[in-house]
């Protein structure tokens, strides 16, 4: 695997007004690996994430994407470079069903005039494709493509969601806190396939409060404090414990005992 | 996998539809289908009142009766869609009709230029409706019943309260007025041209992207946002297309009554909402077929038709109307209620 991290923020700096909600914060995303950014309330994990979306523009710092620095204006401008991100609410259509909601705000025309000039959808390859994506994340308690999202439970809506963001996410997927909506066997299910999605290699960044889940799955956890980046720390080297205290601040963690290399 | 559940007795109780989740189920997919029910009674309950029901030339008498109602209806329809409405749809399309009769009238301008400024003044009275919602973010209720005021004062001052009388309506606006009888039914132009205005849109809602997005919009604003809708674009278009819509009703309106006139189609905005929620669409948003606001309003058009030759009171048919829409909006609350 490559050493490069696939995205790199440096020395964020955002402010709304007097509120400091990133101090001179940094992010590293390394090649196949799920990131677990955890923190407390106000720790700035959300608006971190938020820069790295588009959805805020930082007042100062970088954000590099392989190497190349980009300036993101709108959430569609970190879509259009490969960064999908899964929302806690469900952020599904209900009425809609789930080819359409997969592809909504990026559906295919038909190929031919039918497509050009009369904007026909191609609903039946969208269908197809829906399913083909389906399939491969082992979502096998979807039976029906054509299904209302509302007929789903809550766990297959985030699949929904998390399938949506497997099919555009190029470069990245972004799940923040996608289990907080979710009961137990449901939450299980949206794990498994974000394990699936870092066995495909696509690097995820994983924004959770629960603590089990995010020893469950994470390869790393940022841990976030005070608008800034308080040590980055592996399930195998750290405790659920030890997590904890450096999100509160009753434990510091010297560099050289943080993961900040790549995996092997 | 260790999350699927082994499908017990219990599990297929749990998946089994009773006789009523089955009609509501249908009901879910296929909105329409109530008031269809509804109208397939009342046709056979009015013709066994009246022989002269059931008759091809009381039909054409029907359709003539709600084709203003039926295509102010097709541009309620999308913005009731996108879980707005519009109290000024009425007002805009008889300041449009008085606009391009009086400009052809008064000022000499030719037909079809006073045709074509009468639809971009349908269109620009639409945006302006869609501003005042996406970007001033007002409620879309208190926009058009401000915009409701506005076009009937513009229409009175510009008209100065003058009707343009058919002797003085150039013979373009009358066009959509012309018939021919197949047999005893009399098929106008006009009605021919609601149901193409119907054909256009029930396209675009059910094969295009633009489609997807208004009932998006409608369904979850936020979860269309999310999903990265422009939404603000698309409830633009769907107000400015629903007064390119009202716009092309005026025409419709002046070739049916022979005449442009200040002081008709007060009405109009109760009715088309009364046609799309009789049609099963859902006054949330998101939900309903355009072709059920055309069934409605045949549907309210029957039922007028049907109790007076019945010899009921218009003031029953009055009852009866209001009856009708409670039913309508009860069955969709009913069916959402059956989802949630």
């Amino acid at each position: 695997m490559s050493k490069k991290p696939v995205l790199e923020a440096k020395n964020i700096l955002k402010t709304y007004g007097r509120v400091v909600a990133l101090d001179d914060a940094s992010l590293q995303l390394f090649p196949g690996v799920v990131l677990a950014v955890v923190g407390d309330n106000g720790a700035g994990k959300s608006t971190l994430i938020k820069c790295l979306t588009g959805a805020e523009v930082p007042d100062a710092g970088s954000i590099e994407i392989d190497g190349q620095e980009v300036h993101f204006r709108r959430p569609q401008d970190g879509r259009h470079a490969g960064i999908e991100t899964v929302y806690q609410t469900l952020a599904v259509s209900p009425a809609l069903d789930i080819a359409s909601n997969l592809f909504l705000g990026r559906e295919i025309r038909k190929k031919g005039p039918l497509g050009s000039i009369f904007r026909m959808l191609d609903q039946a390859g969208m269908k197809k494709a829906a399913k083909e994506e389906i399939m491969a994340l082992g979502i096998g308690t979807i039976q029906n493509i054509s299904q209302a999202v509302e007929t789903l439970s809550g766990g297959q809506r985030q699949a929904v969601a998390v399938a949506r963001a497997a099919t555009f996410g190029q470069k990245l997927i972004i799940l923040d806190e996608p289990t907080a909506a979710l009961g137990v066997r449901e939450s299980a299910q949206v794990l498994k396939l974000i394990q699936t999605l870092r066995d495909r290699g696509i690097p995820v960044i994983l924004i959770s409060h629960n603590m089990p889940q995010v020893f469950e799955v994470a390869d790393r956890i940022h841990v976030q404090r005070l608008g800034r980046r308080a040590a980055v720390v592996t399930p195998k080297t750290h405790t659920m414990n030890d997590v904890v205290g450096i999100m509160t601040g009753a434990l510091k963690v010297e560099e050289k005992d943080q993961t900040l290399q790549p995996i092997r | 996998m260790s999350t699927e559940v082994a499908y017990d007795a219990a599990t297929e109780f749990m998946n089994r539809d009773s006789f009523s989740t089955k009609v509501q189920n249908t009901l879910h997919r296929y909105p329409w289908l109530s008031s269809a029910i509804v109208l397939a009674i009342a046709l056979v309950v009015f013709g066994r009142f009246n022989e002269n029901f059931l008759t091809p030339n009381n039909f054409s008498l029907i359709l003539q009766q709600v084709a203003i109602v039926g295509a102010v209806a097709a541009g309620q329809t999308i913005i009731i869609l996108t879980a707005g409405i519009d109290l000024s749809c009425g007002a805009m399309t008889v300041f449009v009709a008085m606009v391009m009769a009086t400009l052809t009238f008064k000022n000499g301008v030719p037909p079809v230029l006073s045709f074509i400024i009468g639809l971009l003044l349908g269109v620009a009275s639409g945006a302006f409706n869609g501003f005042l919602v996406t970007k001033v973010k007002l409620p879309p209720f208190i926009v058009t019943l401000g915009t409701l005021n506005i076009f009937v004062a513009l229409t009175l001052i510009y008209s100065k309260g003058r009707t343009v009388r058919n002797t003085e309506v150039d013979p373009f606006f009358v066009l959509l007025g012309k018939y021919i009888d197949i047999g005893e039914f009399r098929i106008t132009t006009g009605v021919v041209a609601v149901i193409f205005l119907y054909l256009i849109l029930a396209f675009s809602l059910r094969f295009t992207g633009w489609g997807r997005h208004v009932y998006a919009v409608g369904d979850d604003i936020e979860a269309a946002r999310l999903a990265g809708i422009s939404v603000n674009r698309v409830l633009m278009s769907v107000y400015s297309l629903a007064g390119l819509v009202f716009a092309f009703t005026a025409w419709v309106q002046i070739g049916r009554v022979t005449a442009a006139s200040p002081n008709v189609g007060g009405d109009l905005n109760l009715d088309s909402i009364t046609a799309v929620v009789i049609g099963g669409t859902s006054l949330f948003g998101g939900r309903g077929a355009i072709f059920g606001s055309f069934l409605g309003a045949i549907l309210v058009g029957v039922f007028r038709n049907g109790l007076t030759l019945a010899g009921v009171d218009l003031y029953y048919q009055i009852l009866a109307v209001g009856v009708l829409i409670l039913f309508a909006v009860s069955v969709d609350q009913w069916i959402r209620k059956a989802r949630s």
